[in-house]
């Protein structure tokens, strides 16, 4: 079986193809770089990405915020709902966490902006 | 009046970088002029990742982006004025602005850099017919609203438009808690860069309708849903396939303008192609001493491009004001050709290694790219596959300028004959 992947570690955004036999990968072709083959890998075995959304700030408005790693795609919404719950009260500097190991996953969530 | 070396206008991307090159450049008297309340530009409102992957080898958040900048620019203590609206620029480069505290006064610069972006296109320029409830907004200010206001525009979209913007509010919307029911596209290939096609609609689901339009938006106060219906290769619509799509939010990705109405009033020329000014390769505009850089030039898709542009435009502008600038009598004049939208500079004036930026016309697979003086092939580049949305660009070394000063260089796209056609 050959599945298509459009790799976006960069915006050339090759498409790879994977070549499987039963849940074996044979042969991985298309890809210009040694990410490309990285990122179809991992596309087939644990798709991840990187989380970007707000969270509120006491006295008002949002803070962008992110996973300072690749999350696990099929769960992002279980992260998602967490992200919500938060509230931070400022000042927040950049790389400040706001939430340290999401559902333990590893991973935290930290600040995507200063509010002074 | 007071007098200035540099006065940079916008505080962007391009305009942050512009002042940082031209201060390491040896310009010390360098003034940046911000409308908004902060630095940063749009990049502010684009709180996804993948910024800086050519420039900084990470994936950065808009904002992380735009602080790289800034953390720079302090550094340097660099001048900046926030709140401070640019309202009039002359042919001379004297600049009429306007703030709280000092009331509307006039600068006399040395250079100026333009760098005020770009903005979208509004419904207007669509001729969507229908009523004009609530519920219909630009995908931008839809990013606005929730990026930095928190305020959710609306439960379930429509967006017309594929451009990276659209995409990105795709998967934005739908994050936090909207349904996008569909994008719609009217031509037959997407705007937007393929990753976020991937992982903006892919990811969540969201179908891509190509070659599709809105012909009707429908309800009275709120918007209650949308006629859509597929176009023809005239990207007329097909009324035997229109359908009703209900929703309560329309947005709308159509494409940007640069907001080039201070570069009119300097009565700089302009070029149809770009709605930027022409520039010669160090970003100068026809008149002297005044530049341009980032998406009031052209419009790019990514930063990493204006950043690059907005080094070369200010180290152009600390050349002019520390060297002053003899005028080219035999400049090259570099124009598009078949397949070529637009390029980016329109005029090298030097000998010197240059990079052309160029946007090609439609989606192609394999293509050859050729640079041509006349007849003769100046240099050829492969490319695996060429699309409208995607700036491309050749590289032409100085040695090779040489023998063509005062000719004119043509980009064009020449398909592979791969089936001897
Ligand atoms: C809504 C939107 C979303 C985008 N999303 C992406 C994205 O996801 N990824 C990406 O790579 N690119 C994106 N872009 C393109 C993005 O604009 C560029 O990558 C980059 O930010 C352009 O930098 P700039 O400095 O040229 O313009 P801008 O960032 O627009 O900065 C221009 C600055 O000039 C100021 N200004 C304008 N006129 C005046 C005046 N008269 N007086 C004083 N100040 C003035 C403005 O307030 C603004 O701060 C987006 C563009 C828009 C419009
Ligand atoms: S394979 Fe390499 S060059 Fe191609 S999109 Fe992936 S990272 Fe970019």
């Amino acid at each position: 079986m050959e599945r298509e992947i459009i790799c976006t570690s960069c915006p050339m955004g090759c498409h790879v193809t994977v070549t499987m036999e039963e849940e074996r990968i044979i042969s991985i072709t298309g890809n210009t770089c040694a990410r490309g083959e990285r990122y179809a890998r991992s596309e087939i075995t644990n798709p991840t990405r990187t989380l970007t959304t707000t969270v509120a700030v006491a006295g008002g408005g949002v803070l962008p915020v992110k996973s300072d790693a690749p999350l696990p795609k099929k769960s992002i919404p279980q992260y998602l709902e967490k992200i919500h719950e938060v509230t931070v009260e400022p000042p927040v500097l950049i790389g400040d966490v706001v939430i340290e190991d999401i559902c333990g996953s590893g991973v935290n969530i930290v600040a995507a902006q200063n509010v002074i | 009046m007071k007098t200035i070396d540099l006065v940079v206008i916008g505080g962007g991307p391009a305009g942050m970088g512009a002042a940082i090159a031209a201060y390491d450049a040896g310009v010390r008297d360098i003034l940046v002029l911000e409308r908004d309340h902060r630095l940063g530009g749009i990049l502010e409102q684009c709180i996804h990742n993948g910024f800086g992957l050519h420039r900084f080898k990470e994936e950065l958040t808009g904002p992380e982006y735009a602080w790289r900048f800034e953390k720079e620019l302090r550094e340097r203590k660099i001048a900046f004025r926030l709140d401070t609206m640019v309202l009039d620029l002359s042919e001379d480069k004297v600049i009429t602005a306007m703030n709280a505290e000092e009331g509307i006064f006039r600068i006399q610069a040395k250079a100026v850099i333009l760098a005020m972006g770009c903005r979208e296109r509004p419904r207007g320029a669509l001729n969507t017919p229908g009523t004009r409830p609530a519920g219909i907004y630009t995908a931008g200010t839809a990013q606005r609203y929730i990026n930095i206001m928190g305020y959710m525009p609306g439960k379930k979209a429509v967006i017309l438009g594929s451009g990276d913007i659209g995409l990105i509010m795709a998967r934005r919307m739908t994050w936090e808690g909207a349904k996008v029911e569909m994008v719609l596209e009217l031509m037959p290939y997407s705007g937007g860069l393929t990753r976020n096609i991937v992982q903006c609609l892919k990811d969540n689901d969201i179908p891509l309708l190509l070659s599709h339009t809105i012909v009707e938006i429908h309800g009275k106060e709120r918007v209650s849903g949308v006629t859509i219906a597929q176009v023809d290769e005239n990207r007329k619509p097909m009324m035997e396939t229109a359908r009703f799509v209900e929703c309560d939010t329309v947005l709308l990705s159509v494409g940007l303008l640069p907001e080039n109405e201070l570069t009119r009033k300097a009565g700089v020329p302009m070029d149809v192609r770009t709605s930027g000014a022409l520039v010669d390769q160090r970003r100068m505009t026809e008149i002297p001493g005044i530049f341009a850089c980032g998406n009031v030039l052209h419009v790019h898709d990514l930063v990493d491009y204006v950043s690059e542009e907005a080094e070369i435009a200010g180290r152009g502008a600390a050349e002019y004001i520390l060297q002053g600038s003899e005028p080219d009598p035999n400049p090259v004049t570099v124009r598009p050709g078949n397949g070529v939208r637009y390029t980016l500079p329109q005029r090298i004036d030097r000998a010197e290694d240059t990079t052309i930026f160029f946007r090609v016309t439609d989606v192609h697979p394999a293509v050859r790219i050729r640079v041509k003086a006349g007849e003769e092939t100046v240099l050829m580049r492969k490319r695996p596959r060429v699309a409208p949305g995607e700036m491309e660009t050749v590289r032409i070394l100085g040695s090779k300028l040489q023998g063509y000063m005062g000719q004119t260089l043509t980009v064009e796209l020449e398909e592979e004959a791969e089936h001897g056609t």
